[in-house]
């Protein structure tokens, strides 16, 4: 366990370090929605209509752009042959790697998102379930993200080769956020697609990580 | 892991290699047969009341949806034989798998849209149907972009089949969240291939247009697998001339 | 054991059994398969036929996986080292990583020289003293077998000296060393020409 606590500093001081980090993606995050009403116009009427919308998809983009060195430093520098011999089993690596991603990315942009959201004009009542939902939506991100990252090792230019990996699955967890949302926005209740987020976040942790340590054995191998 | 030794008879490339020789061509002529058929009385019925001689996209469309459907299951169980027991020819049988699956999924989406402009006025509208068959291309396409960017042949089929397994529990999970999503925000009805209106003048050429697609789908697989195991045979003679 | 890499079958039919208190070269032309041959006994390449077996002090037979986790140290080219953590953080997680303690980590500043470097990012370090650093943990947590790629060839003399001491002093105490080389290593050791 010794071991597993010090992988997990590890992981959060490359996370929040290096040029990736949450700095990286909040930028990202900001330009993009400020880029909303310059494309699609200022008035508050129709920016209500598709901003929540875009505030929630513009965190799964955001979430995709450290993604790529999250295993590929290691795989680079070797590093990944020291963790895979290590003391545990390379699932746990897995998941303690996602697991920081989440703290270092996902977790500071669902803290943001209220801010956007409001900037494009939706109304303040929202703002615990867009945290909410970027929250459980933030987890399924950054672990079906790092299994696209783990897959993508050793590829040429991963970094757009895990977005188009990734970004189909993103779909379902998507359009569960998205009808919470909208259904806390008018009024009906949001537990439905609360929950459907909830059961997407918790597969997501518990089944990629099998799939990232079998992506991350075949890289080496 | 071995192959049960039900199996084993695909793992002997060279039988495969023998067997398909034949079978390749024959299920290739049933497919042109078929479609032929399929065609002929497809021309000949009746204009639907509804939709017109709009109908008669159906029976490309439909069987063309199919398919794009079945040829993912096959991609998936290709890759699972190929990753649980290292199986160089269910490796080749994925990787010719996929770019038939795509073609056959642009195709419906294609033939759908087309059929979709005379019937609701667009030529795209967000259908349930319509959003499922297109994330499904878009899982084959990042399927084809994964094994296209790894360089090592290996490394590349066992991290696409990986992929491939993922996104075959993923597919009923997007298929159904993209209906309760379509449930959300119902606007005009929308018209259904296959419901229980389809009246029966229009099954037999659908049955057979059916029949014919996918054999021509299995007889392309052969052939494409084929072409892959001699491009693998003659990658590895052309380097074990250049080491001699 | 043979060991196919991509089309290319780099050896096949070896067979090598060591002893504690033995030490391999293994030596061969670039690209023959030595690296491989070490990432095939630490468990990380599938041989394409063949196995490693372990056994333990009374011949036991160990479980693999185990053994990989608990009694081996691979030290490749790359060191796996993060160009921006320091030294010692680097030094502190590859200790804790494979069971060291506090002493260990103490016990490999002193027998490396590392103190020095603590304080530097790992990406201030020239590859000798990167070389050193990833040795560390070869100290702090003691494990019987270490599998070294071209340990000495970063260094300068004096290092060498330095790490023939070391890796002797671990031989003597029942240790085991497979290491890939281009020149021979400055003590006794069985050569095992790979890919002839």
């Amino acid at each position: 366990m010794k071991g597993l606590n010090a992988l997990i500093r590890r992981e959060l001081s490359l996370a929040y370090g290096g040029g990736g980090g949450p700095l990286l993606a909040l930028a990202f995050y900001a330009s993009l929605v400020a880029l909303l009403p310059l494309a699609a116009g200022r008035n508050p009427q129709m920016l209500g209509a598709v901003g929540p919308g875009v505030a929630w998809l513009g965190l799964a983009l955001a979430s995709l752009l450290s993604l790529e060195r999250l295993f590929e430093r290691d795989y680079e520098d070797g590093a990944l042959d020291l963790l895979a011999m290590g003391p545990v089993p390379l699932e746990a690596v897995a998941l303690a790697k996602a697991g920081a991603q989440f703290l270092a990315v996902n977790a500071p942009l669902a803290v943001a998102a209220p801010v956007a959201s409001i900037a494009l004009a939706a109304p303040a009542s929202l703002i615990p379930m867009t945290i909410l939902t970027g929250l459980l939506g933030g987890l399924a991100f950054a672990f079906v993200g790092g299994l696209g990252a783990a897959l993508a090792l050793g590829a040429k230019r991963g970094g757009l080769l895990v977005a188009v990996v990734v970004l189909p699955l993103f779909a379902p967890p998507v359009i569960f956020g998205a009808a919470a949302l909208d259904a806390a926005r008018n009024g009906s209740s949001p537990v439905t697609g609360l929950l459907l987020l909830a059961a997407y976040a918790a597969a997501a942790v518990g089944l990629t990580p099998i799939a990232m340590a079998a992506a991350c054995r075949n890289a080496l191998d | 892991m071995r192959l049960p030794r039900q199996l084993e008879f695909l793992s002997l490339p060279d039988r495969f290699m023998a067997v398909s020789a034949w079978l390749a061509p024959t299920i290739g002529a049933l497919a042109v047969l078929l479609l032929e058929f399929g065609l002929w009385f497809g021309f000949k019925v009746p204009p639907d009341y509804q939709q017109g001689a709009t109908v008669l996209i159906m029976f490309i469309h439909v069987p063309a949806a199919w398919l794009s459907m079945f040829g993912y299951v096959c991609l998936a169980v290709s890759s699972f034989l190929s990753l649980v027991f290292r199986h160089a020819l269910a490796d080749a049988a994925a990787k010719a798998c996929a770019p038939l699956g795509a073609g056959f999924t642009a195709l419906a989406l294609a033939t759908g849209s087309l059929w979709g402009r005379p019937m609701w006025g667009a030529w795209w509208v967000w259908d349930a149907r319509l959003t499922s068959v297109l994330v499904l291309l878009l899982f084959y396409l990042g399927y084809i972009a994964l094994r296209a960017s790894i360089e090592d042949e290996n490394r590349a089929g066992r991290a696409a089949a990986i992929l491939a397994l993922v996104g075959a529990v993923n597919l009923p999970v997007v298929h159904w969240s993209v209906n309760w999503w379509n449930t959300l925000h119902q606007g005009s009805s929308v018209f259904r291939v296959g419901g229980p209106t389809l009246a029966a003048v229009y099954l037999i050429p659908l049955l057979l247009m059916a029949l014919g697609y996918t054999a021509a789908f299995g007889a392309l697989w052969l052939v494409r697998i084929r072409a892959e195991l001699w491009r693998r045979k003659a990658r590895t003679l052309s380097l074990q001339a250049a080491n001699r | 054991m043979s060991v196919k890499r991509g089309e290319r079958r780099l050896f096949e039919g070896l067979d090598l059994l060591v002893q504690a208190g033995e030490a391999v070269a293994l030596t061969g032309a670039n690209g023959s398969g030595k690296t491989s041959l070490l990432r095939a006994i630490a468990g990380l390449l599938r041989p394409e036929s063949g196995a490693v077996a372990f056994h333990g002090p009374d011949g036991a037979p160990l479980d693999p996986d185990e053994a990989r986790a608990a009694a081996t140290h691979l030290v490749g080219h790359q060191d796996g080292l993060k160009s921006s953590r320091t030294a010692g953080e680097e030094l502190q997680f590859q200790a804790a990583w494979t069971g060291a303690g506090p002493d260990g980590v103490a016990a490999a500043i002193a027998a490396l020289a590392l103190k020095p470097l603590l304080e530097l990012e790992v990406r201030r370090l020239s590859s000798g003293q990167r070389r050193r650093l990833a040795f560390g943990r070869l100290i702090a947590s003691p494990r019987p077998l270490w599998l070294l790629d071209e340990p000495m060839a970063p260094l300068d003399a004096q290092r060498r000296t330095q790490m023939s001491e070391l890796m002797q002093a671990h031989l003597k105490g029942g240790g085991l060393i497979v290491a890939a080389v281009h020149d021979p290593l400055p003590f006794k050791a069985r050569s095992l020409e790979i890919g002839a």
